[in-house]
C-alpha cells in the first residue's frame, strides 16, 4: 500500500458522516488499504462489496451495458458506497444515513481517478 | 472407510483439539455426508482460526452444498491467511465459472497455475475457458457505451421516456413477472434473475455484520443506465432500470411505485 492510497482514503473519511473508507481487491474481497473513523467490521463490507460487484458484472454484461461505475446500498442505519478503484480494485465507503450522498459519490469517483 | 470414520470420530471425541478433524471432515465430504462434514470442519476451524486448510475444507464443503456465498467467504479467509493457497484460487475460479464470470475464473486459474506449474489440469481448464470466451465474444456484439437495453415487448410503442423495464423474481432466481431485454433485443430475464438471486441474502448478512439494520435498496450506476434493486417481500427481488437522464432520486420514486405494484400483484396471487 502506498502513502498516496492512504491519503486518498483519508480524504474520503474527512467528509461528514463517512465512517470508513476502504480499498478492496475486487477478486477476493481482501482489504488492501483502509481508513476508519470509528471501529467497524470492515472485512464484512469488503467481502460483500466484492461479491456484489462480481454479480453486477454478470448483470451489466448480460444486459450489454457498461460496467458498474457506482453502487449504493441503503440500509435502515447506514449506507455502503462502492466504486471501481482502478485495475482490480474497489473503493468502499461506509457512511451514516445523514451523509450528503452527492458529496460522497463525487469524492469516491474522484478518489478512483486519483488512484487509477 | 466407515471404520476409518468411526475411528477418527472416536479420536476427535477423546481429544477435541486433535487435527484429525481435517481428515474426518474430508472423509465425510467424500461420502456425501455434507452436513456432518460441515459441522466437523466448522468446529475444527473455529478451534484453529489461523489454519488455512481448515477454512479451505469448509469452503469445499460449502461449495458441494451449493452455498456459493459461504464458500466464497471461506476461501477469502484462506487467502487472507495464505495468499498463495492453490486450493483457494482453484475454488474461487470454480465459483466465478459457476457465476458466469469467465475472465475472473481464468484469472484465478492462472494464479493457481503460477503456484503449481506442474498441474496440467489447470492449463487445460484455462485453455477451455479461453476458447469458451472467444466463442461468446463472437456471438455477442461488443457493448457500446451509450446503448440502453431495449424495453420489453409490452412497452414497445410507448414513448421511451415512460418506459421502465422491470423484473420481479424470487430468491431462487425464478422470474415472476416482467422482462428485461438486452440491447440487441434478446430476452435476458432469466440470466438477470439468476445473477441477482443471492444478492438479498448477501446484503442481509453484510448489513447485519455492519450493524446498520435491514437493507432497503441498492442503486447502481452503469454508464447510460441506472438500476435500482428492491425487496418487495422477503422472498422476492425487484429490479427497475432507466436511462441516466432519469435522476437517481426520481428513479427511487419510480422504484417505490413498482414495489407497491409488485406487492399488490403478489397479494392477488396468494
Amino acid at each position: 500500500m502506498s502513502g498516496r492510497e492512504q491519503l486518498v482514503l483519508d480524504d474520503v473519511t474527512r467528509i461528514a458522516g463517512v465512517k470508513s473508507a476502504l480499498l478492496v481487491s475486487a477478486d477476493d474481497g481482501l482489504i488492501v488499504a483502509e481508513a476508519s473513523v470509528e471501529g467497524q467490521p470492515t472485512e464484512a463490507a469488503a467481502a460483500f462489496a466484492a461479491r456484489l460487484a462480481q454479480r453486477l458484472t454478470v448483470l451489466t454484461r448480460t444486459l450489454q451495458t457498461p460496467p458498474m461505475s457506482l453502487l449504493l446500498l441503503q440500509a435502515a442505519g447506514g449506507q455502503l458506497f462502492v466504486t471501481q478503484g482502478g485495475e482490480g480494485l474497489l473503493f468502499v465507503a461506509i457512511t451514516s444515513n445523514d451523509v450528503n450522498i452527492g458529496e460522497v459519490r463525487l469524492a469516491l469517483l474522484d478518489a478512483a481517478g486519483r488512484i487509477a | 472407510m466407515t471404520d476409518d470414520i468411526a475411528a477418527m470420530t472416536l479420536k476427535l471425541a477423546q481429544d477435541p483439539s486433535s487435527l484429525v478433524f481435517l481428515a474426518l471432515a474430508e472423509s465425510l465430504r467424500k461420502r456425501g455426508q455434507l452436513e456432518a462434514a460441515l459441522t466437523v470442519a466448522t468446529r475444527g476451524s473455529a478451534r484453529y482460526p489461523e489454519l488455512a486448510d481448515g477454512h479451505d475444507l469448509v469452503a469445499r464443503i460449502q461449495s458441494d452444498r451449493g452455498a456459493g456465498d459461504e464458500a466464497f467467504d471461506a476461501w477469502t479467509v484462506v487467502l487472507r491467511l495464505t495468499p498463495d493457497h492453490v486450493g483457494a484460487h482453484k475454488g474461487l475460479a470454480f465459483l466465478s465459472y459457476r457465476n458466469g464470470d469467465l475472465s475472473r475464473s481464468v484469472k484465478h486459474l492462472t494464479r493457481a497455475l503460477d503456484l503449481a506449474p506442474g498441474d496440467t489440469s489447470l492449463a487445460g481448464a484455462i485453455e477451455r475457458l479461453r476458447t469458451l470466451m472467444t466463442s461468446r465474444a463472437e456471438t455477442v456484439s461488443p457493448t457500446e457505451p451509450d446503448r440502453i437495453p431495449v424495453a420489453a415487448e409490452a412497452d414497445r410503442g410507448r414513448p421511451a421516456a415512460e418506459i421502465t423495464p422491470t423484473l420481479l423474481f424470487d430468491q431462487q432466481g425464478r422470474v415472476l413477472q416482467g422482462t428485461l431485454a438486452r440491447a440487441d433485443g434478446a430476452d435476458a430475464s432469466d440470466a438477470v434473475a439468476a445473477a441477482l438471486a443471492g444478492v438479498s441474502r448477501e446484503a442481509e448478512r453484510a448489513t447485519r455484520l455492519l450493524g446498520v439494520g435491514e437493507w432497503r435498496a441498492i442503486a447502481i450506476e452503469s454508464g447510460a443506465v441506472n438500476y435500482e434493486l428492491r425487496t418487495p417481500t422477503p422472498e422476492t427481488l425487484l429490479l427497475v432500470m432507466r436511462g441516466r437522464e432519469v435522476p437517481a432520486g426520481r428513479l427511487a420514486r419510480i422504484a417505490d411505485r413498482a414495489v407497491e405494484r409488485a406487492r399488490q400483484w403478489l397479494e392477488d396471487l396468494a
